[in-house]
């Protein structure tokens, strides 16, 4: 007999136990540094006892990073799901969470947005969802029937979808020439400063659900990296499954990025890192990228917002500039 | 009831190309079914529809005694397992991973293993022989190596059929008569119905109990091997020359196609 691998509920439970720690850990320094100063002590005073004076430190603590470090945990997990589970749908190990268009669509939204004056949120947040659904949209009626199940007819439409959009997005960013042009383009590269508590609940009911429903269709996604044949001969029923898993991943994705922008990179390399330490059994990756995905994405905003001298640099050049290198390390290491 | 599976008036089109017409024939239960043809003749699509993956246009198709579209998806997938041709994995899976996959239309709502569906992956591995390859990535392993795996993946399904896809193709000598003397041991140790696809007809005159021969979508013949495999009509169905012979083990025949120099010297000899 060989040696079976542990149960499936015990690995389970066993890493997102750590990833978990991992998330509070990061959640606790993000609460503790920033600018203003380091606030170890408040923050863990605040869980041991009850916080004592309202200081500034304590304002900002708790009224600046708190909401911005629920919702790059949030944003974290979301695209880190999201890239796996198109890379699963697609069975293509470069597809990430923006790759059918969602990011074009809702880029579109957010800049008409901004350019007709709205607030962050909820205005921007609005038309920025608006957009990207309209992507959703327009590419489940070109792959409509069948062809929902070809999956390289589901990639050339999201990338002409994006190709398209991204020719709008140039088109108006070279009209804009005020101060838009600069909110603009910090949302295109992602930006989690203008967060709000409020903003945090409305995406924590939405985004529940769907971790939820992708958990228990990992092991759908784990049969659909077996060609559609095979899944179909175990039972599977492909079509509903990739039609749930589209719509699902990219209702989830939208009404996150509408509320940060477009975040890069850590959508394609979370999946890729935790593959590569955990194995590709979907039914430990889909916990295991929401709670690993938000620690990183906390911890990469907590870089940009203490690295800089001052001000702050957008978040989505930190998840690169670690994440890139972090992987081709891994992946030598692997020896694959 | 004795038939495993029962095809009656069978016709199937892709578009406006016809692809299978009018076929009937049955296949046994606990019979080892063999169906051969020359390329395009509507094999695979003759497994896709066994396999439920297309469903038939005309005529009806019975899996032990039930129209395979009655079927829900998941007792069709307890019934009937399906080894496709060999495919290119993308994601690094570990063999026992693949071969636990196969108690999927078992398992509950949530997906979850049990400790007898790692029981019977164990044996499933045991069975082909690649036990030993438990922990090692499928892309690590050789192409003989790969099809015994998928093999071990169909028989974790625990299917009453077994539908194979060219098995053999691209294997070496040895890894063909193992996959072969498996399916036999299948068939004869756990009373599994086996229908496979090939390409090798004298791999097939050894082992199958019935063949069925198409061309062009039609049947040409349907019988044992030493019916079916006549060089009258294995020329009308491929097209070339053969000379049909006995294999030195005795009881199947054996076939030869014949090169066209050969025919040209006959011809000069004449």
């Amino acid at each position: 007999m060989s040696p079976t691998k542990p149960f499936l509920v015990q690995r389970i439970l066993a890493v997102s136990l750590i990833l978990l720690l991992l998330l509070a850990g990061a959640m606790f320094l993000g609460l503790s540094m920033g600018s203003t100063g380091s606030g170890l002590k408040e923050v863990w005073q605040a869980f041991v006892t009850k916080p004592e004076a309202d200081s500034t430190l304590n304002t900002i603590i708790w009224q600046l990073r708190l909401p911005r470090v629920l919702l790059a945990a949030l944003v974290g997990a979301t695209l880190s799901l999201g890239g796996l589970v198109f890379q699963a749908l697609l069975r293509n190990p470069l597809a990430e969470p923006y790759i059918l268009g969602i990011s074009g669509g809702s880029a579109i939204g957010a800049i008409i947005g901004i350019l007709m004056g709205f607030s962050r949120f909820p205005g921007v947040s609005l038309t920025a969802f608006a957009g990207s659904m309209a992507s959703l949209l327009l590419i489940l009626v070109m792959s409509g029937g069948q062809s929902i199940l070809k999956r390289d007819a589901l990639l050339l439409s999201g990338v002409m979808v994006n190709a398209f959009c991204a020719a709008v997005i140039m088109f108006l960013v070279s009209m804009t020439q005020d101060a838009r042009l600069h909110n603009i383009l910090f949302w295109l590269m992602g930006d989690l400063s203008q967060a709000d508590i409020q903003q945090v609940w409305i995406l924590t009911v939405t985004l529940v659900p769907c971790f939820v429903l992708l958990f228990w269709l990992s092991n759908a996604m784990n049969l659909l990296l077996m060609g559609k044949e095979m899944a179909h001969s175990m039972g599977l029923n492909i079509k509903a499954v990739s039609v749930t898993l589209l719509v699902t991943t990219s209702f989830m994705v939208s009404a996150t990025v509408s509320h940060s922008g477009l975040l890069g990179f850590v959508g394609l390399v979370m999946p890729h890192l935790l593959r590569l330490q955990l194995g590709p059994d979907h039914r430990v990756l889909v916990p295991a990228c929401v709670l690993g995905g938000g620690a990183y994405m906390v911890g990469c905003d907590l870089l940009a917002r203490v690295l800089p001298e001052q001000g702050e640099m957008p978040a989505g050049v930190i998840t690169a500039m670690i994440g890139a290198p972090l992987f081709v390390f891994l992946l030598k290491r692997s020896g694959r | 009831m004795r038939t495993a599976i029962a095809a009656q008036n069978l016709s199937y089109s892709y578009g406006n190309s016809r692809v299978l017409q009018n076929l009937s024939f049955s296949v046994e239960k606990r019979s080892f079914f063999i169906i051969i043809g020359p390329n395009g003749s509507g094999k695979t699509t003759l497994m896709k529809l066994m396999a439920g993956i297309v469903k038939p246009q005309d005529g009806q198709l019975d899996v032990l005694g039930r129209r395979v579209g009655d079927y829900a998806r998941k007792d069709l997938a307890r019934t009937i397992a399906y080894v496709p041709q060999m495919l290119h994995l993308d994601f690094p899976f570990t063999v026992d991973e693949i071969v636990r996959m196969g108690r999927s239309p078992h398992l509950g709502l949530l997906g979850f293993e049990q400790q007898k569906d790692f029981e019977i992956a164990t044996r499933a591995m045991a069975f082909t022989g690649v036990e030993y390859l438990a922990h090692r990535k499928l892309d690590q392993l050789s192409g003989g190596e790969q099809q015994l795996v998928f093999i071990a993946r169909a028989i974790c399904q625990d299917p009453e059929v077994i539908l194979l896809d060219e098995p053999t193709a691209s294997l070496d000598l040895a890894h063909q008569i193992q996959v072969m003397d498996l399916m036999e041991k299948l068939k004869t140790e756990r009373g599994v119905t086996v229908v496979m696809v090939s390409h090798d007809i004298n791999l097939a005159a050894m082992y199958c109990d019935r063949l069925l021969l198409l061309k062009a979508g039609r049947m040409v013949r349907h019988g044992r091997p030493n019916e079916v495999l006549t060089f009258e009509t294995l020329e009308q169905a491929y097209g070339c020359r053969v000379l049909v012979g006995e294999s030195p083990l005795g009881q199947a025949p054996q076939i030869t196609p014949v090169p066209w120099k050969f025919i040209k010297a006959h011809n000069r000899s004449e």
